[in-house]
């Protein structure tokens, strides 16, 4: 449940939208949100975050410390 | 993003008036497009001259791909493509400031459908907007999605209007059979390099087949789509522009083998624009104070690279979203809010009438020009001199000093007067600047030039153009630039030949960098 992006940084190009893998990304108020539910942090789908991937602001779609790290069903 | 595009977007809530909004067609006149006695004040080729019919068909009214064309036909930009796929060193899209005029730079993102009601209202408000365009503010096909519904859109509703597209050609192999389906026969790419190498100083990473690269390897794949593109696209007979950012010490010698790529893979056009690099922006080059190229050194290079290939000299750097002829912008009366307030109604046969109006003008003024350039004929001198005009459009001295916004460069030699640029001198968007500063600004933007034609200039700034080593011409108020341009040359060179005065080269001048701002 893992990524999150800072809505202060987000300039809202909406690259990450189509990327993720999950669908968990969608517009909200102006910028990008990530749906901590259905984020896997990409594993089983590409070696890298796509968001962390495609983001023009460094550091902007970072790891939601605030939540348990994704874990990878059995 | 890519580069290619200004608006000054008012957010005072006011819905226009329709009616306004009309009354304008009537203001809306550019350079000659009213009036029956214009000229086309710049350019080279002012008309077909030795392009095959079929492409002289394909970019007689697209401003940006004919120099000529922009004094007569409008284009606009519409920004539903927010998304990119790569990172470049001059482009910051955070930075937002209401009156920048820089490619990559939008007020307001557009869905397809407000996107497609936007060129409808504006085509039927500006009856010589031709020419739609995707510029971003990021890249058009890293939003294929959006990009193509929106051109499918105008296609079936709006088919006189042609499309446009300006592209940093990561993705572009992938799209080229829809950009052909669509009939868009116009594609822009910005290829500032073919050497990952140099490449690698210009782009920190793309984003490809789900991977970010950086450093060479991402220039390299870089380049290696530019070019496949390129040559995709001019096997389809698609017409390709390259725009290529100057960055003098890392590209700029460079250009020189850009120029020799894309010629020899067909491309139409060269466009090399200098580096927009203002520390306000925020971008990589702006913070590690990367300089831009001065106009002399600018021109240089463009003079180098015009051998068998068209320059393109008259690009403004327009934003992503702008309207209108090239160097004014009309986006602030189309913003989403007062366009789905409008009702539109589009008139294909009064557009299509106007434009024949505007095209007989136009052929007119071609015939003027050579009866022009005889009065040149058989004087010969190796001397070429610049000179900056004050013009308000229709192809005459027609500005005052003060009031001009922008001077159009012209290079004076015995072979006529060509188009060689323009110099922006309004004044900065910090404010500040009072009445010395700015003159201070022209001449700097304008140091290069032996003269500047003006309609009216008052005593003060005659006295300090005089002492800076330019004469200002105000005995051509409002007469056609190119007629009396090549006479004061004329005289000129007879003052020069009978020793009355002695020819004496002139040193640089600055191309101005910031924000425009549109109410001066």
């Amino acid at each position: 449940m893992p990524f999150k992006i800072i809505a202060s940084q987000c300039t809202s190009c909406s690259a990450c939208e189509p990327e993720c893998p999950n669908v968990a990304i969608r517009e909200k108020g102006g910028t990008f949100v990530i749906d901590p539910k259905k984020c896997t942090e990409c594993l089983g789908h590409f070696d890298e975050p796509q968001c962390v991937a495609v983001c023009p602001v460094d550091n902007t779609c970072v790891i939601d410390m605030s939540l348990p790290r994704y874990q990878a069903p059995a | 993003m890519d580069a290619s595009a200004q608006s000054e977007v008012s957010n005072g809530g006011n819905v226009a008036e329709i009616g306004e909004i009309m009354q304008n067609i009537a203001e809306h006149k550019g350079c000659g497009t009213s009036g029956g006695s214009g000229k086309a004040s710049c350019g080279s080729q002012a008309g077909q001259g030795d392009l095959p019919t079929e492409i002289w068909e394909k970019v007689k009214n697209h401003p940006c791909y004919s120099e000529e064309a922009h004094h007569h036909y409008a284009r606009m930009h519409v920004a539903v493509a927010p998304a990119c796929n790569i990172q470049c060193n001059y482009c910051n899209r955070k930075y937002d400031c209401a009156n920048e005029s820089r490619p990559g730079v939008v007020s307001e993102k557009l869905t397809p459908e407000q996107a497609a009601k936007k060129v409808l209202a504006v085509a039927s408000t500006i009856p010589q907007m031709t020419v739609l365009g995707i510029a971003g503010p990021g890249d058009p096909l890293a939003n294929p999605e959006k990009t193509f519904k929106t051109f499918e859109l105008i296609y079936n509703t709006a088919p006189d209007i042609k499309l446009c597209l300006s592209t940093n050609g990561l993705m572009l192999p992938d799209h080229v059979d829809t950009i052909a389906k669509y009939n868009v026969d116009h594609v822009t790419i910005t290829i500032n390099m073919v050497d990952p190498e140099i490449g690698a100083k210009i782009y920190p990473w793309i984003f490809y087949k789900h991977k970010r690269y950086t450093g060479y390897e991402a220039a390299k794949i870089l380049t290696d789509r530019q070019l496949q593109g390129l040559e995709m696209l001019t096997e389809r007979g698609i017409l390709c522009k390259v725009n290529s950012v100057m960055i003098p010490g890392i590209n700029d010698q460079h250009l020189v083998e850009v120029n020799k790529a894309v010629k020899s893979r067909g491309a139409f056009l060269h466009n090399i624009m200098p580096l927009i690099s203002a520390p306000e922006h925020g971008t990589v080059f702006g913070l590690n104070g990367q300089r831009g190229p001065s106009a002399q050194e600018l021109k240089a290079l463009q003079d180098s690279c015009e051998g068998e290939m068209n320059m393109m000299r008259h690009c403004r750097q327009c934003r992503a979203d702008a309207v209108g002829l090239l160097g004014e912008d009309r986006s602030a009366e189309f913003t989403t809010e007062k366009i789905m307030a409008m009702e539109v109604k589009y008139d294909a046969e009064t557009r299509k009438a106007y434009q024949e109006k505007v095209e007989e003008e136009r052929v007119a003024k071609v015939v003027a020009k050579q009866e022009e350039l005889a009065e040149l004929a058989g004087a010969s001198s190796d001397i070429k001199v610049l000179a900056a005009v004050a013009t308000k459009g229709s192809g005459l001295i027609n500005e005052h000093f003060g009031h001009a916004k922008e001077f159009q460069v012209y290079e004076l030699s015995t072979a006529g007067a060509k188009f060689v640029g323009h110099r922006r001198v309004d004044l900065y968007c910090q404010g500040g600047y009072g009445e010395e500063d700015s003159l201070q600004t022209i001449i700097r933007a304008i140091n290069d030039c032996h003269a500047v034609f003006v309609a009216k200039i008052g005593g003060c700034p005659k006295g300090d153009l005089i002492n800076a080593g330019i004469e200002p011409v105000d005995q051509y108020a409002h007469e056609f630039i190119e007629k009396s341009a090549i006479a004061w040359f004329k005289a000129y060179l007879d003052k020069v030949n009978s020793g009355e005065i002695e020819h004496v080269e002139r040193g640089d001048a600055a191309i101005r960098q910031g924000a425009l701002i549109s109410a001066a």
